[in-house]
């Protein structure tokens, strides 16, 4: 047959056109995108390129000598490993070395003090009442009225004070001489009705007025009350020791004093009740960008049936209160990071914290809260920088050898298939491109690391990509064997190809999906990768190769079947076309008829 | 081109062919002898698990003019274990290697100093604990098992229970023959090597997966005809795409072959050995038993079933009666062929392909969607 005519179906024609300019535009856009980024090399991981190494010591605490075990280390790596490698990707390395240290390597190229945040940050998460609190140090300072009382507090927070303590007390005394007494006050009150349970313990204003400082409440709940009123006074949040300091060793069932930074940047510190929902309490946390109020980017917390119904009941019981006692205090490793009014029983069963927060510091807050609490507390020992776990002249010598196998591969297929050789190379480079350049930007948006598994994946895939065309182009090869003409045979070729295509890549992209859900660490990495591969296989052959296959169908050298075309009807021992006398050499068609 | 292209052509026509599944006796005993030797190379050798996995010892030196690559022989001529060796910040090297004890630690600290020239005090010995701890591996687990699970619901479905149980028995036998050479040779089990397994699971169940599809087109309407039984459709449909299967195979284990034997052997770039390796067998194997096990296998359950019974029943009563009455037949034109092709190493069986073909030839137009 001849080659067909150009035109004889437009809208046939111009589909594969449309498919190539769509690829060919997406790839270039991409293109263009990775080297806008700044990022035109994909992130390399730690076993390629070398990176920080920091090494974390637990701190002993007070009162718990037995904390630091083998135990709570490999939770604390189980958890720091899930913190730093969210998704699996970005290649960074946790394990324990000696007794009390944790080692965690990043790549190069990650933010090592973010990632210093993320993996040392204890995030000890609790939710209490505010009984007391008060703008702290040079702001406060910034405004003294020496004659209004003896305390230096600010007559802002002297007025915050008494309107909490207004009704508990209507004595004017009270609250001339400090407001150090109203928390006292506040705090026999939280503690007199039952010391242990945090159910009936809220403080509220009516129980506070009937606890004068004369009521009978136990000795030593007055005597850590005392204490606390001292730590309190003497607390100045915008010192960086005493900050560090405040609330050190407290337990979540006592009252404590801590600091915080309110929302117009000013340190404020507090005297909190007891922890009502603590961090367990969280199913589930996620950074969320706040589009209602435009407060920017918050966390939003969802509990669990249990966190939810005592959130609830807190917040009930809060909510009769007055300022600041209808506030908690959201404290994340001792310091407030959140202190909400509330306004009524909150029974949704979700909370979210605002502050001012950026992305990166939203997301990483909801990563902590997300997987849990540290069982210790560390402290950064040593951060030094490390170079490549692989040799670099081996890894040269790998790259040599990778070379030379994919030089053999398109030796190989110009051999095989000649002319189609074209199309089958064309389309490994636009998938070899693709590929580069979705890693590369995947670098910055997911923290995708590339490591020499992945490279090794990536090798494999040449043979996963390839196959989708070598399934192709023998499909179209039995069609011109069978006696038809070029195009009618890549038309016919093209929907069986198309299936087992179809039907295998799924396969492969299952594989990929099961692992990548269900799986932590460098197999996710892993599934992350192949399901990458496997997507755009399908993508390069429904797009590219098959398109192109149309185009050059209708070009003479491939239709007439030329020698080097590699479709040479001939050369493929295709049988005479259809309606001509068989030949003899074929012996089994005789029984057909 | 041209000798595979007419290799190619004479595969589709049916006029060669390898006699995959009768001859599957030989190549299941075979298959059963690697695995074997596989099985007892694990229990015997073991595998040697690298420092990710079981934890071992670090050393941290003091600033050395020592470079990296002579610290990690020195490192492993000390322990006898793989090292991996990196440079710090200040200029001095910390040294991890697998599976050593307290005891031993103290022996190569002493070893590490004579050879790196510092002194033994001055290096710091500590124990690691694996990075690629339990966690990950349980969750590996339960991702793989909930993965076999779908995978052979999904074959099920898409094709039929006899070939999903086919296509897991291969991929059992690909998995284990990988990891059964990877202990016979000895190499440290890395995490990428964990990861090349992965990869083989995936090529292998993808490999096969292409053959069954064939397979599954070819024997659609098999009990509409009584000239062929399913394995000798099955042997047709294993010849179509052995084309494909040994292009395929040939261009996923070129790159690998490359870095393993031109990268490991002769430029000595042993850090890619361990994924290489397991690349390298599982491909292999992945091809070879798509081909040689997984069709057979679908074969064997399937000639039980009793339509398929029925089937070569019908078939060879009319084979039987054909050559009572002296008419050409198959197996005439088989010992034709064996003449015509003395390199082949079957008996020709003669496949559906050429219906269509035939009829093509007799309507003067192709039939759209048989074959």
């Amino acid at each position: 047959m001849a080659a067909p005519k150009k035109g004889r179906s437009a809208s046939a024609q111009s589909r594969p056109g449309r498919s190539l300019a769509f690829i060919l535009i997406a790839i270039a856009a991409l293109t263009g995108g990775m080297f806008l980024s700044g990022h035109p090399t994909p992130r390399l991981g730690i076993d390629l390129a070398g990176g920080t190494s920091i090494t974390l010591t637990a701190k002993n605490e007070p009162g718990q000598p037995n904390a630091i075990n083998k135990t709570n280390m490999n939770t604390a790596v189980d958890i720091m490993n899930r913190r730093v490698n969210g998704l699996g990707v970005s290649e960074a390395e946790v394990q324990t070395q000696g007794s009390d240290n944790i080692i965690v390597n990043i790549p190069k190229g990650t933010n090592s003090k973010e990632a210093r945040e993320q993996v040392g940050t204890t995030a000890k998460l609790y939710f209490r009442p505010v009984l007391a609190t008060e703008v702290s140090g040079s702001a406060a300072s910034a405004s003294p009225s020496p004659g209004a009382s003896s305390s230096s507090s600010s007559k802002a927070t002297d007025k915050a004070t008494d309107k909490a303590t207004s009704s508990s007390s209507a004595s004017p005394t009270s609250s001339a001489t400090s407001q150090g007494r109203a928390v006292t006050d506040a705090l026999k009150a939280d503690s007199t009705p039952s010391a242990s349970s945090s159910a009936s313990s809220s403080a509220s204003p009516s129980a506070s007025s009937s606890a004068s400082p004369s009521a009978s409440s136990s000795a030593s709940a007055s005597a850590a009350a005392t204490k606390l009123q001292a730590q309190y006074t003497a607390l100045d949040c915008t010192d960086e020791a005493q900050r560090a300091k405040a609330g050190e060793g407290s337990k979540a069932t006592d009252p404590t004093v801590a600091c915080g930074k309110n929302s117009s940047g000013q340190w404020q510190k507090y005297v909190l009740g007891p922890a009502e929902v603590s961090g367990t309490d969280i199913k589930s946390a996620a950074a969320v960008f706040d589009t209602q109020s435009a407060a920017g980017w918050k966390v939003t917390m969802e509990f669990t049936s249990g966190g939810s119904k005592k959130f609830a009941d807190i917040t009930g019981k809060l909510a009769k209160n007055q300022s600041p006692q209808n506030q908690f205090a959201i404290v994340l490793d001792g310091d407030v990071v959140s202190d909400p009014f509330v306004q009524q029983a909150l029974t949704g069963g979700s909370a979210e914290i605002s502050g001012s927060f950026d992305q990166a510091e939203a997301q990483s807050l909801a990563n902590m809260l997300k997987y849990g609490a540290l069982p210790l507390e560390f402290k950064a020992s040593s951060i030094t920088t490390v170079t490549a776990a692989l040799g670099g002249e081996q890894l040269h010598a790998g790259l040599i050898a990778g070379a030379i196998g994919l030089s053999l591969v398109i030796i190989y297929l110009v051999v095989y298939y000649r002319g189609l050789s074209v199309i089958a190379i064309a389309s490994l480079l636009v998938s070899a491109v693709l590929t580069y350049v979705l890693m590369s930007l995947l670098g910055p948006t997911i923290g995708f690391a590339l490591n020499l598994p992945a490279v090794c994946g990536a090798i494999v895939a040449i043979g996963i990509t390839a196959d989708s065309f070598i399934v192709f182009f023998e499909r179209i090869r039995d069609e011109i064997r069978e006696g038809r003409s070029l195009r009618p045979a890549v038309e016919r070729a093209w929907p069986r190809a198309r299936r087992t295509i179809l039907v295998s890549d799924f396969v492969s992209f299952l594989a990929a999906a099961v692992l990548f859900i269900v799986t932590v660490g460098k197999v996710q990495g892993f599934a992350f990768t192949l399901g990458l591969t496997t997507v755009l296989d399908v993508v390069v052959v429904f797009f590219f190769t098959k398109p192109l296959m149309t185009l050059l169908a209708r070009r003479k050298f491939y239709a007439s079947g030329h020698k080097w075309s590699g479709l040479d009807p001939k050369a493929l021992g295709a049988k005479p076309p259809l309606r001509r006398t068989r030949r003899p050499s074929a012996p089994v068609d005789p029984k057909e008829a | 081109m041209s000798k595979l292209g007419t290799l190619g052509a004479r595969l589709h026509r049916g006029e060669i062919g390898y006699d995959f599944v009768g001859k599957r006796k030989i190549w299941y005993g075979i298959s059963i002898l690697i695995t074997i030797t596989a099985i007892l190379g694990l229990t015997v050798r073991g595998l040697n698990m690298g420092i990710e996995f079981q934890g071992g010892a670090v050393f941290t030196t003091e600033k050395t003019s020592v470079s990296v690559s002579q610290a990690e022989t020195y490192a492993q001529e000390a322990s006898g274990h793989d090292a991996v060796v990196q440079k710090l910040g200040n200029g001095g090297l910390r040294i991890q290697i697998a599976g050593i004890d307290t005891d031993k630690s103290d022996k190569i600290k002493d070893e590490l100093a004579k050879d790196l020239n510092v002194d033994s005090e001055k290096i710091n010995a500590d124990l690691v604990g694996p990075s690629w701890g339990e966690q990950i591996a349980n969750k590996a687990w339960e991702g793989l098992a909930i993965f076999m699970v779908l995978v052979v619901i999904y074959l099920a479905i898409a094709f039929e229970w006899r070939m999903a149980v086919a296509a897991l028995v291969a991929l059992i036998h690909d998995i284990t023959i990988t990891v059964g050479i990877y202990a016979l040779v000895g190499f440290e089990v890395t995490p990428g090597t964990v990861i090349g397994l992965l990869t083989i699971l995936g090529y292998s169940l993808y490999d096969t997966v292409v053959v069954f599809d064939s397979l599954k087109e070819q024997t659609k309407d098999i009990t509409k005809q009584t000239r062929y039984t399913y394995s000798e459709i099955a042997d047709r449909s294993i010849n179509g795409t052995l084309v494909r299967s040994i292009n395929t195979t040939v261009v996923a284990l070129l790159p690998v072959a490359g870095l393993l034997f031109i990268g490991g052997g002769v430029l000595g770039a042993g850090v890619l050995n361990d994924i290489s390796l397991s690349l390298f067998v599982g491909l292999a194997a992945g091809a070879y038993s798509s081909i040689f096990i997984a069709t057979p296998l679908v074969a064997d359950l399937k000639e039980r079933e009793p339509q398929m019974k029925a089937l070569r029943k019908r078939v060879l009563a009319k084979r039987a009666q054909a050559a009572a009455k002296g008419e050409p037949l198959e197996s005439e034109v088989t010992e034709v062929m064996l003449d015509d092709e003395p390199e082949d190493d079957g008996p020709m069986v003669v496949g559906p392909r050429n219906q269509p073909a035939s009829r093509n030839r007799g309507r003067g137009r192709p039939s759209g969607k048989r074959r």
